[in-house]
């Protein structure tokens, strides 16, 4: 889909830094922004026009809420991402973590708890940590917790099932569970080919503000590109999709699971206010419902696009589906131990 | 894009964001506890875009006094360090924001999905106004959940707008959301008594009427709709939080 149409072709990337070549071949980039713009506000009623339908009206606006909701903590990640980037020496995280990988897997795990974010903030942040020269199976893990586990999305997990507190713990520890479980996965399994070499340009050369800047809008158009991809595929599947399916699911335990698990993946909804969504399908059992928190966070339509962005897409590929069955079996294990 | 593209849609799109939140526009897209994180990212990204400038021209004057230090591999100078093409479909929600700004979600999505209706917590007593002002969310958990106990013998007001189910049901709705437009749930109330002639769906309205124990089950997920027995109702102008944001806590 349109994941493959806009993915980046890195060898392009590459080849047109020469400044001559650009000026006659490339189409001056500012000169086409503003043609660009320019053109949409001529066509702006026409286009107004196409969106009235109620089907397009409500694609719109879904849309758009993503991305309003998804820009702020985008743009925390991206703030902290720079920061680590830049201030934060390689020396720290050597210190911070046990030397042992396999160690350094459930530390950085129990270190996402402090990232006060939703997922959007956590794809540039563990991108800037495997870069600091953190290894990529402890990045991962903190990848996968920190958007489940900190206490800001806790606390709306307690607010949302007020009659059922042990869904806090069932959600810490499954969180915990399947992100250490990938990291120790990535340990064993894992090559490093499959990541994207970092084609970030070096910071030498640069004062301290001009790195941290240029870190600033490399991951915002980067990683809000992908964004863009994400939240247009989670608003068609919200405003195409008829919610009488998933009643049809509801009844059957093992479809309920599977039901839920992908409407965690395709709703793309902030970790920060799944829970509620999840309080309201009164219909599924406690443990679809634990699925859908621990899936939500850790794979979604969103995230992937952001993830094929920032780490590749040959890793994408081979990380989400792992991370989605992982999390899917984590969830109806623990579901039946503490629920 | 090079650098100077990237700094317009950078400061495009916090310029987009900073208008959306100073005026009521975000409200038709997020909860309002979001605001400063959006007033700040819209901050943020104009930084960003300005700094991006600034050190561009410093470079460019660098380059111009024959300091000959910036042929680094890769990042050359100027206009070189392309993103990838993905970045140009940040052009896309700065459209749909500035030019389009689509309304909140209203009863297209409130009649595909299911009233999502939960049990309160607790029944607070009601102030003695008459006619009393409820929302839609809170009198549909007191006449399901508490059958009504609190609001016997009231004339209770309800704001909301008209959605109309597939087979002419007129329902008021209040979306109630929790984070963004894309978690937003509809709450319904059926309309049964004096309900007015000409039903248009989104209209928002302003319903006076009284408890009724009739109940209904919503065609898509079942769930419990109460009744209210309208006496009057008035086309009103939309609340400037279109969104019912209690749940929020």
């Amino acid at each position: 889909m349109a994941i493959t149409k806009a993915a980046p072709r890195r060898p392009d990337d590459r080849r047109d830094p020469e400044r001559s070549e650009e000026e006659g071949r490339h189409l001056n980039s500012p000169l086409l922004l503003t043609m660009l713009l320019l053109t949409l506000v001529l066509l702006q009623s026409p286009i107004r026009r196409a969106l009235s339908a109620p089907v397009m009206q409500s694609w719109t606006t879904v849309f758009v809420a993503v991305m309003v909701q998804a820009l702020p903590f985008l743009v925390l990640g991206v703030l902290l991402s720079a920061a680590i980037a830049v201030f934060v020496p390689p020396s720290f995280f050597a210190r911070a973590l046990p030397r042992r990988p396999a160690l350094a897997v459930p530390v950085a795990g129990a270190a996402g708890a402090v990232l006060p974010g939703c997922e959007c903030a956590s794809v540039p942040v563990a991108g800037a940590l495997v870069r600091r020269g953190v290894t990529p199976a402890a990045a991962l893990a903190f990848l996968l917790s920190a958007p489940a586990i900190n206490p800001i999305v806790l606390t709306a997990t307690a607010v949302a099932f007020p009659g059922d507190p042990e869904m806090v713990l069932a959600r810490l520890v499954a969180s915990l569970l399947v992100a250490c479980a990938m990291g120790w996965l990535w340990l064993r399994l894992g090559r490093t080919e499959w990541l994207r070499p970092q084609s970030r340009a070096s910071h030498d050369g640069q004062s301290k503000g001009e790195a941290f800047w240029g870190s600033v809008r490399h991951d915002v158009m980067h990683a809000g590109g992908f964004l863009v991809v994400g939240a247009m595929a989670a608003a068609t599947l919200k405003a195409v999709a008829p919610e009488s399916w998933l009643s049809a699911a509801a009844d059957n335990p093992v479809l309920s699971v599977l039901a839920l698990a992908i409407l965690a993946v395709v709703l793309s909804i902030c970790s920060e206010a799944d829970a509620f969504v999840a309080a309201s399908l009164t219909q599924f059992s406690l443990t679809a419902r634990l699925t859908f928190l621990v899936v939500g966070p850790m794979i979604d339509l969103k995230l992937f696009a952001m993830q094929a962005g920032t780490f590749g897409r040959a890793f994408a590929l081979r990380f989400a589906p792992a991370t989605f069955a992982l999390a899917v079996v984590v969830s109806v294990l623990t579901g039946t131990v503490i629920l | 894009m090079n650098r100077q593209a990237q700094a317009a849609v950078l400061f495009l799109l916090g310029a987009s964001l900073l208008h959306a939140a100073t005026t009521d526009l975000y409200l038709r897209y997020v909860k309002q506890g979001l605001r400063p994180l959006v007033l700040l990212s819209g901050a943020v990204l104009i930084a960003a875009a300005v700094a991006t400038v600034w050190y561009e021209r410093k470079r460019a004057r660098g380059r111009g006094r024959g300091r000959k230090h910036d042929d680094e591999p890769g990042d050359g100078p100027g206009h070189a360090h392309h993103e990838p093409r993905v970045s140009w479909l940040l052009v896309l929600p700065l459209f749909a924001l500035i030019l389009v700004a689509p309304p909140a979600l209203g009863s297209y999505s409130a009649t595909r999905a299911g009233t999502a209706l939960q049990e309160p917590l607790a029944y607070p007593a009601l102030p003695s106004a008459d006619p009393l002002r409820l929302g839609v969310v809170d009198y549909a958990g007191r006449a399901v959940y508490d059958h009504g106990r609190t609001l016997q013998g009231r004339r209770v007001q309800l704001t909301g707008f008209l959605a109309l189910d597939r087979d002419g049901t007129p329902y008021l709705v209040r979306m109630a959301l929790n984070c963004c437009a894309a978690d937003a749930q509809p709450v319904k109330v059926a309309l049964a008594g004096r309900i007015p002639p000409v039903l248009q769906p989104d209209t928002w309205l302003r319903i006076t009427g009284t408890y009724s124990p009739r109940r209904a089950k919503d065609p898509v997920n079942g769930g419990p709709i109460p009744f209210i027995e309208v006496t009057e109702a008035k086309p009103v102008a939309a609340p400037k939080d279109p969104y019912d944001e209690s749940w929020n806590g």
